[in-house]
């Protein structure tokens, strides 16, 4: 089918049979490179470059093209993420209930930046706009897992929880 | 599973009612909504279970998982039916003696009940609770009541006999004609008459029509369609089937954020059982009408909730707006007819079939009927989801149902519509939900965010905050909204920090109106208002914050000298407690001192401090 696998150290062979899955099942469909990308960073957990000229390969399409998507949508990302992903919500609402403070809270602890990730890997710090749970003001979600109500002097308690 | 037809359909609506009459069971409705989740409704509702088995109550007791109850502060809840009673803040160490003073005993848990802020009493009965005691569920009619993953609990509350009117009993022109009377307008935030837009692409030339439904919900602080896709995602899968007879569509995309994952799994539950059962995909309900829906999820753009952007989002590129027209009702996805509505738009829909539009129509105002939602949030003490009947005061809804401002603190504004909305202040609160009345203060209906601000939020900083969020959403495609935004976002840095001077203020007003006249969309074109509303009716921050240097609701940091008033201070240590670097000295009887050098300005001895005694 597709191109050669490039080797690339953040992606084993389970995720390679995945990611050809993936783009099997939606080449033939118009727009889908959007659940295509997704669906692999869900797989991999992020998007590498050699990734993305790989999946341009198999959906027949410019790698333009799918740079230009990749880069456009927040949700994607071209590096690689720490362990856990801490989700803290800049939406209006936590905005209004300090959630500036738990931002610095966490990364004066962690010495991590808006976007960024620790130098272990351990910690993602992803802001986003609004987790649509603006009655638990603030909110954060690490994992699977939302958080509300994390006043700057607790949110530490929380996170630290996750090795 | 065997497909249903009309006439099976109604014959389960009939058997389903009256077994639930019949039914001497007592319901436990616990909510199943992201916030409840969040603060441990399964864990709950699996003691819950667990207590009913051993109990021996199975047989007389069920649990249902409904979606959000719309009281989302008081999580995890659960109404007791048929008796009324609501539970809130249930932790599993409660579940016990709920089961068995309650269940069993038949004495509610007092402790668990809600407590009027005011007169300290206990409201045990869920209809007399203030919050919900002033609403009026139409679009909401089924949340906290149905299990949304039941399409059994949808059919049952007369689910799908709208969709049923519309493809035996009516023709396009009546369901557009049904749609005008009710004079319902679009729920997105433009305001739109939903009426004309179906009539236009009605009539639009073309074989291939396409129904989607707009689930992106990017205004931060706006959980109204999550709500409503997590309660009841039938209803939103009806309206669309309805809008696809109307202009006779064979497929539906919806349009749903990714940072949604319960509604979406949801919907696509509901989906999947609506197909099984012939309400969705060939042959719908015996009728010969085709008609399929499809998910799609975004990816995180905020400006793919506008139209034009969106219909780019599904054809996989990248979510950039074009100018209209064409509008979509003649070039929408992949260049057809297209009609886009909004998730509470269409969960009105199967209604105005079902009661008439005339019905819709005899609540609300003279430009705006119906019933609006309104997810309420921020300094207020009743958060959570409000659907009210247009013209409600806003007055109305920050006090009468959010139970007005905690902490003794004083209302300062509700900001609605969004970052590119506008702040209503205490003057204007008896302005009431109207389009035209809301946009006559400065601000726009919008979506149904209403954040509400306390005397200690700054303007000046949240003109700032609205403005970095427009400037980071701005897709960049022309020029006065990405360069333009961001101009102004520095200005309004500039003065935070400190540095500001007189004539910023009319340079941003030049900025703004320059904006306003040539931006390519809607996120530009509204872009400036975070600007122009904080202008219009906080000026005299920005003039603190630019002639004074100083911050009066203290906010911004760089504006703050982080010293104690010895005159205000009460001695409490609330501050050295609190204080993450260790930065304060403090001694019983005595007053604090905070050690500049150690400071690392993080604001939380202001947050911590009850006499905003440091400044
Ligand atoms: C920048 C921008 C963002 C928007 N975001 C949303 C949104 O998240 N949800 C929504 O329903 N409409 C949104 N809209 C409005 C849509 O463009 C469109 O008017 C609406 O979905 C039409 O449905 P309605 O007539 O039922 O309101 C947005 C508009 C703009 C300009
Ligand atoms: S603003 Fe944070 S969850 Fe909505």
């Amino acid at each position: 089918m597709s191109a050669i696998r490039p080797q690339h150290p953040d992606i084993s062979d389970d995720m390679w049979i995945k990611v050809d899955e993936i783009i099997d099942t939606n080449k033939n469909t118009d727009g889908s490179i959007i659940t295509v990308l997704r669906e692999c960073q869900g797989t991999v957990g992020y998007l590498p470059v050699e990734l993305i000229d790989y999946i341009s390969a198999g959906m027949n399409l410019p790698n333009s093209n799918v740079y230009g998507v990749a880069s456009f949508y927040s949700l994607f990302s071209m590096t690689p993420k720490g362990r856990h992903t801490i989700k803290v919500c800049t939406g209006t609402a936590c905005y209004v209930k300090g959630i500036k403070e738990v931002i610095i809270r966490i990364g004066d602890k962690y010495k991590v930046g808006e976007g960024g990730t620790t130098e272990d890997r351990r910690f993602s710090l992803e802001p986003v706009r609004c987790l649509g749970a603006c009655g638990l003001a603030p909110v954060m979600v690490i994992g699977e897992d939302t958080h509300g109500d994390v006043s700057a002097d607790k949110v530490i308690d929380i996170v630290d929880q996750y090795k | 599973m065997e497909k249903l037809t009309v006439q099976t359909l109604s014959e389960m609506q009939q058997r389903l009612k009256s077994e639930f009459e019949a039914s001497k069971k007592t319901y436990l409705l616990i909510c199943g909504g992201t916030g409840c989740h969040a603060t441990g409704s399964i864990k709950v509702k699996d003691a819950l279970a667990g207590e009913l088995e051993a109990k021996g109550l199975n047989e007389k007791v069920q649990i249902v998982e409904t979606g959000c109850n719309g009281f989302c502060a008081m999580g995890p809840l659960m109404v007791v039916h048929p008796d009324g009673i609501f539970y809130q803040k249930m932790k599993v160490d409660d579940i016990e003696e709920i089961v068995t003073s309650h269940l069993i005993n038949k004495k509610p848990v007092e402790r668990l009940l809600y407590k009027d802020p005011v007169t300290k009493k206990f409201i045990p009965r869920h209809d007399e609770i203030p919050f919900f005691a002033h609403q009026m569920p139409r679009v909401l009619r089924n949340k906290g009541v149905i299990d949304p993953e039941s399409i059994s609990d949808y059919i049952a509350r007369d689910g799908y006999s709208a969709a049923a009117k519309a493809l035996f009993d009516m023709g396009p022109e009546d369901i557009v004609a049904e749609v005008k009377t009710s004079g319902i307008r679009g729920r997105g935030g433009a305001g739109f008459p939903t009426g004309m837009k179906w009539d236009f692409t009605r009539a639009s030339k073309g074989d291939t029509k396409y129904v989607l439904c707009n689930a992106d919900e990017g205004d931060p602080g706006a959980f109204m369609d999550r709500s409503i896709l997590e309660a009841d995602p039938h209803a939103v899968l009806e309206g669309m089937i309805i809008a696809a007879k109307a202009i006779n569509s064979k497929k539906g995309y919806i349009y749903a954020r990714t940072e949604y994952p319960l509604a979406i799994s949801r919907l696509q539950i509901a989906i999947t059982a609506a197909k099984e059962m012939g309400l969705l995909g060939e042959n719908i309900l015996g009728s010969g009408f085709d008609f399929d829906v499809e998910i799609y999820q975004g990816a995180g753009a905020f400006v793919c909730g506008e139209e034009t952007a969106l219909m780019r989002s599904i054809e996989g590129q990248r979510g950039m707006p074009r100018p209209r027209p064409p509008f979509p009702a003649h070039k929408g996805l992949w260049e057809k007819p297209t009609i886009l509505n909004n998730v509470e738009t269409l969960a009105n829909i199967p209604q105005i079939i079902i009661n008439g539009g005339a019905w819709y129509a005899s609540v609300g105002t003279e430009t705006s009927k119906g019933t609006k939602v309104f997810a309420l949030s921020g300094d207020i003490n009743n958060i959570g989801l409000v659907e009210v009947p247009m013209g409600t005061t806003l007055r109305s809804i920050v006090y009468d149902i959010g139970g007005g401002i905690p902490n003794k603190r004083k209302f300062k504004g509700v900001q609605l519509g969004g970052p590119s909305g506008g702040c209503v202040p205490e003057h204007l609160l008896d302005t009431p939900v109207d389009y035209e009345a809301i946009a006559k203060v400065g601000a726009i209906m919008g979506s149904g965010g209403a954040i509400v601000m306390d005397d200690r939020t700054c303007m000046v900083d949240m003109a700032r905050f609205f403005m970095d969020f427009i400037q980071d959403e701005s897709c960049g495609k022309c020029t006065p909204c990405r360069e333009g935004t961001r101009r102004l976002l520095e200005i309004l840095e500039k003065i935070c920090d400190g540095k500001g001077v007189p004539e910023d203020i009319d340079l941003m007003l030049e900025l703004s109106e320059m904006i306003k006249d040539s931006a390519l969309c809607g996120l530009g074109q509204t872009g400036p208002n975070p600007v122009l509303s904080s202008l219009r009716y906080f000026r005299d921050e920005f003039d603190a914050h630019i002639n004074e240097k100083r911050c009066p609701a203290k906010r911004c940091a760089a504006l703050l000298k982080f010293e104690v008033d010895p005159d205000l201070c009460k001695k409490c240590g609330m501050c050295f407690k609190a204080c993450p670097a260790d930065a304060i000295t403090w001694q019983k009887k005595e007053v604090a001192v905070i050690d500049k050098e150690k400071c690392i300005k993080c604001m939380t001895c202001f947050e911590k401090c009850k006499f905003d005694a440091i400044f």
